[in-house]
Parts: structure tokens; sequence; C-alpha cells
């Protein structure tokens, strides 16, 4: 039962961040080169 | 044999675009709004997808202690339903590390069995909370973006897979390396060394994205089944654990990998991996027995 509430909640969270653009905003952030990640900054 | 399959095959799919690497420039694509379910940074020339923990890290850009939907739903789905299953299979960095552990080195201590309730087992809940959670949230600036700490910090996956090689092969960004990339370089080299020692050093003590799947182990589809009756606490699935897991005890301990080291070792049968769905079953089973 427990699972199965997790799960729910995981693809409705998925579903929620997906309406409110935020798919486009780790989009953004994934195809510049993060600087911090690589030592620079 | 399974197991290394799934690894290899991961990181060569989450790593697809090779002409990266002598190009000296990252994946643009579409598929970069995906998260894979593994540590795997984004700015690594070959990686065709996003890492959770630097999105996560990012989404707090809005301010405050609020993260975004999209990268949590993520995260909790793939801990729903594989838990550390995560760190044994799909993690490039995990595969990285067992590699590093198979160099032939004189070593103090083989393995750290027994040693999984020990209180440096900890220290990645506090990286987690500090530097994936805390300081991003609280030093987001008014830009609304946010510092991912454990990126810029500690992330060894991002100095060696990333920033190395594009330093190598582009000399504007060798030209602005500085202090950072010194520190950053250092942490790499004493993770390696650890990595060097002890297996799975960086999984066991520091990884935030361990300690975020350990969290689900107990609930996770995939599971380690153990049948009680069949155990005669031979200790073969202890000494088979490679993150020192007591499967006999606690076969649903946040450190297990769900590797399946263990059911391989035990020749009493006694251990089991696999989905939650065909315990029913198997109890079923039992039962008319």
């Amino acid at each position: 039962m427990l699972r199965a509430v997790l799960l729910v909640t995981a693809f409705f969270f998925v579903f929620i961040g997906w309406k409110r653009g935020e798919v486009a905003s780790v989009l953004v952030k994934a195809i510049f080169v993060c600087l911090e990640c690589i030592g620079i900054g | 044999m399974l197991r290394k399959a799934a690894q290899w095959l991961n990181l060569l799919l989450s790593n697809a675009y090779l002409p990266g690497f002598w190009l000296g420039r990252i994946y643009k694509g579409k598929l970069k709004s995906v998260c894979v379910p593994g540590l795997n940074c984004y700015s690594c020339p070959g990686a065709v997808a996003s890492c959770p923990l630097g999105s996560l890290q990012a989404s707090f850009g809005g301010g405050g202690f609020y993260p975004g939907f999209y990268v949590v739903g993520l995260l909790l789905a793939f801990g729903a339903l594989f838990g550390r299953f995560v760190c044994g299979f799909l993690c490039p960095f995990g595969l990285m590390q067992e590699l590093l552990y198979k160099m032939p080195i004189p070593r103090p201590c083989k393995r750290t069995a027994g040693q999984v309730r020990h209180w440096s087992r900890y220290i990645k809940y506090a990286v987690l909370i500090i530097f994936v959670i805390g300081m991003p949230a609280l030093l987001a600036g008014d830009s609304g973006l946010a510092s991912p700490a454990f990126c810029k910090y500690i992330c060894p996956a991002g100095t060696l897979t990333a920033g190395l090689p594009l330093l190598a092969a582009n000399s504007s960004l060798r030209a602005a390396a500085g202090a950072l990339f010194v520190w950053k370089f250092a942490v790499a080299v004493a993770i390696v060394l650890g990595c060097l020692l002890i297996l799975r050093f960086f999984c066991k003590y520091l990884c935030p994205l361990g300690a975020i799947y350990a969290l689900f182990n107990r609930v996770a589809l995939y599971r380690l089944r153990l049948t009680p009756e069949n155990c005669v606490h031979c200790g073969d699935c202890i000494r088979a654990c490679p993150m020192g897991v007591d499967p006999s005890h606690d076969p649903d301990s946040g450190e297990c990998i769900r590797c399946g080291d263990c059911a391989k070792a035990c020749k009493y049968n006694a251990l089991h991996t696999g989905f939650a769905c065909g315990e029913r079953e198997a109890k079923k089973t039992a039962a008319r027995c």
C-alpha cells in the first residue's frame, strides 16, 4: 500500500512539475556547461 | 555477470555522446530534460541526460526550501521502484569505484564486514542535508540562481568525468581554471585513494544520492528477501557483502545496494533478490508446501 502511495505521489509530482515548466528549467541548466561542476567559479 | 552488463550498458547509454570528448563540448539535446537515476555529471562531454543531484540543487533556485516537483518526483519514483538497486546496478560512478578496487595494491583490510553501523556511514546524510539541500537553498541569490554546493566543492564525478575531459579538450576553460579546480581535484584524488583502499568508499561514506535511495530501501519494490528457516547463520553472506551489511540480520538495511552477492554466496538458498510483487506468490507457495 505504501509503495503504491509513493509511486502515485511520484508520478503526480512529475506531472505537476511538467505543468509548471520545470522540465524546461532542468533542460536549460543541463545544456550549458556547469562551471561549478568542473571546478571553475 | 548480469549486474556488470547492466552497469556497463547504463554507463554507455548515459554517456552516448562520444564526439563531445574530442570536441570539448557537451550534448545540448532535449534528452537532457530527463534525469538518469545514478550519479552522472551533466557536464560530462558524453552525458545525454541530467544528473538528479545537480538538477535537485539547481531546482532550489527560486530561493527557500522549495525544490522542484519534477526532480523530487523523479527521485521518489526511482527510490520507490528500486531503492539502492540504482547504486548496485545503474550508477556509473559505482562501476568506476568497483573498477578502482580491482587494482592490485596492498590493502590494510580487505572488507568492512560488520562495520555497517559505524558512525562514519552517517556522513553521507550530513552531506545531503548541508551541501545538497541547505547551502543551495540558503545561498540562492537574488537572481534566483542556486549555487550547487555539492557539485562545486565535493562531487568527484564532476571533476573526473566532466572537469578533466573538458579542460583537456578546451583551452578557454583551461585558462579559466583556478583555486576551485585545485580544491576539487584534491578532493577527487582523496576519494580515488579511498576507493583504492575501501570498496565503494564514496557510496559508503559520502554519496548523498545513495543517502536518498537508502531512505527508500525498506519500502522499495526491488527487495532482498530472507527465508529465515533456511538460514544457518554461517556468515558467508556477510563476508560476500561489498557494503559490510549482515543480510541475515537486516536484509532491508539502507546500506544494502542490492548487488545480490550475498544471495550468490548463500549455499542454503536463504537469500533472494527480486521485485516485491513476487513476494506474495512466494509466500503462497511456501504456505501450500
